[in-house]
């Protein structure tokens, strides 16, 4: 892994605006050797992610704040900022200085494990996303492959914490969870089987570049409808959203596996679940949506307008519209999970692992089945 | 030195170091659900070594059959059965531990017989890296592919057994006390509860 993982930030397609390589020439002009430059890069991109990831945290909290005040005819946060916009700098400065409760008779260890083992796995996973052709920090082989292997952790620490906690509405909650999580798994790695056989590629950035032949009319949404479908809801399950939130389901568990949390430790449940909601947007965008790509293809404008595609300028230009584009078709689809949040009902249990087992899983694998007889018989529309 | 080959060093000795004790921390601690939670550290170190030997997607297999499948099940298991049972004291336990652990230490020393006296291709062949996968998957459809029929086969019978016991309605006896099942519980679960009021 660590001879594979190729640092490479932003670097445009087959040129020399890479990113890693100016920063290594600038600090090999200042005199340092490339190995030292090499190791000052690396945690470069990892911080610049990570940061990314946390401030859209903050705009999916207020976004949600927002949303659910005017679905219920509310005006929401007003007072923190222009429009409230420094509210979830307010709730997180909350979490931060509360009081860190452990029960008394509580598992402590596994008790202070469980949040770091829900929370760690998520932001793993953003290793992942691309915003652009080499703007990701590393183009793995195994790409999405990574993600739904990493997303497999996350019930062990929720089976930890809701065990720990000594209390048996925590219990169930985790319990729950873990149910949850394992039964959606499986349509949705069957959902995304059906794109990776089409694209003849588990990484992402393959999976995208498939995609933006012909501009929007070469999404996979169009090409795999049931499959985007199956993909959605499986992602909004294994979010813990509204129409399946069965863990922290408040009126029958308290809170679920969070019930006896308090400060920091609850605050890394919270982060974690909206890191996870933003990247199953993201993934959902990289894989249905055309990722970074422009509904019209970048190179037809750029040709009618007499321009080479290759031009420096052109090619900041592109890597510009392509963050635009990943983050806009992102949070269109944290809208609209938002939405679904604050205006669906609560399935059961019994009708969420029956919509999970008896439906899904069926539909998912006709889908695959499906897909695989297409790509026989069109393999130019379907890839060949 | 050069810094990859240091650190892969310094995984190398992290990760065994935490197979081992998380291994023995596995066998020996009397506490039934820490021994579960290490037995999914110890599953994740195996998937770091694999890492380690370029080998990114049986890591990634690793992790999600072994960490996410197989220990989320024991898991789920013993949290599910939780019964608070006074154990009897067995007779002859340190008799019995004895002879386990001798046999133990025999099996360790064993391995390490066959780990001295083997002439190892050290360096190994090349590893392939990112198109391992297709590798695998051509030799699963090649010259593998009756040993995964097989598995598959295997797969489809664990399946239709899991189904014909959740389906209690197939099966007219308790298998453990012999009684006859009462056929209508199937068909009470789903009556619709909340409207059936009228009939007194």
């Amino acid at each position: 892994m660590f001879t594979t993982l190729k640092l490479v930030f932003i670097a445009v397609v087959n040129t020399g605006l890479d990113l890693e390589v100016s920063f290594n020439h600038l600090l090999q002009g200042m005199g340092l050797p490339s190995s030292i430059a090499h190791l000052l890069w690396l945690p470069l991109p990892m911080l610049l992610v990570l940061t990314a990831a946390l401030i859209g945290v903050l705009v999916t909290v207020w976004l949600e704040r927002k949303i659910s005040a005017a679905a219920q005819q509310r005006v929401g946060p007003e007072y923190a900022g222009a429009l409230g916009i420094l509210q979830p700098m307010a709730d997180g400065l909350k979490l931060l200085v509360k009081e860190d409760i452990i029960p008394q008779k509580a598992d402590s260890l596994l008790f202070t494990l469980g949040p770091i083992l829900v929370l760690i796995p998520v932001i793993l996973s953003w290793l992942i996303v691309p915003f652009g052709q080499n703007l990701l920090i590393s183009n793995v082989g195994i790409g999405i492959f990574l993600w739904i292997a990493l997303s497999s952790i996350q019930p062990i620490g929720l089976l930890m914490s809701g065990y720990a906690s000594n209390n048996k509405y925590s219990l169930l909650g985790g319990l729950r969870a873990a149910a949850q999580s394992i039964s959606y798994e499986i349509p949705l790695a069957l959902a995304v089987l059906a794109v990776v056989m089409m694209s003849n590629s588990l990484s992402t950035v393959d999976i995208v570049n498939q995609q933006n032949t012909a501009g929007l009319f070469s999404w996979n949404i169009f090409r795999q409808p049931v499959g985007f479908l199956i993909f959605w809801i499986c992602a909004l399950a294994e979010c813990e959203r509204l129409p399946f939130d069965l863990p922290e389901a408040e009126e029958e568990l308290v809170a679920g596996y969070q019930t006896e949390y308090a400060g920091m430790k609850f605050a890394l449940f919270y982060l974690g679940s909206y890191i996870n909601l933003i990247l199953s947007s993201l993934l959902v965008s990289i894989l249905y949506l055309g990722g970074w790509g422009f509904p019209i293809p970048i190179e037809l404008i750029t040709n009618s307008l007499g321009q080479s595609p290759n031009a420096p300028v052109i090619q900041i230009l592109a890597a510009t519209i392509g963050i635009i584009m990943t983050v806009f078709k992102t949070y269109f689809l944290v809208f609209l999970a938002i939405l679904l949040r604050w205006t669906t009902p609560r399935v059961r249990i019994d009708q969420l692992l029956d919509l999970g087992w008896k439906f899904l899983l069926p539909i998912a694998l006709v889908n695959l089945l499906f897909t695989a007889a297409l790509k026989l018989a069109f393999p130019i529309a379907f890839g060949g | 030195m050069t810094i990859s080959t240091s650190t892969e060093l310094i995984c190398f000795l992290i990760l065994s170091s935490v197979i081992v004790s998380g291994a023995l921390g596995v066998v020996l601690i009397e506490n039934i659900v820490y021994s579960a939670f290490l037995l999914g550290g110890v599953f994740m170190s195996v998937a770091g070594l694999y890492l380690l030997l370029n080998a990114s997607f049986v890591a990634a297999a690793q992790v999600l059959v072994y960490v996410g499948a197989v220990n989320v099940l024991i898991l789920f298991a013993i949290m599910l059965v939780n019964k608070q049972e006074e154990l009897k004291p067995i007779k002859g336990l340190k008799i019995r531990r004895f002879f386990s652990g001798c046999v133990c230490a025999g099996l360790l020393a064993l391995l390490f017989r066959v780990d001295i006296t083997t002439n190892w291709a050290t360096p190994g062949p090349k590893a392939i890296g990112e198109i391992a996968t297709e590798r695998i998957g051509e030799h699963l459809f090649t010259d593998y592919l009756l040993p995964f029929e097989l598995a598959s086969v295997l797969l489809l019978m664990a399946m239709i057994g899991a189904i014909v016991l959740a389906r209690r309605d197939v099966i007219s006896i308790e298998l453990e006390s012999k009684d006859s099942i009462p056929q209508n519980i199937i068909k009470n679960s789903t009556d619709n509860v909340l409207l059936d009021q009228s009939s007194d």
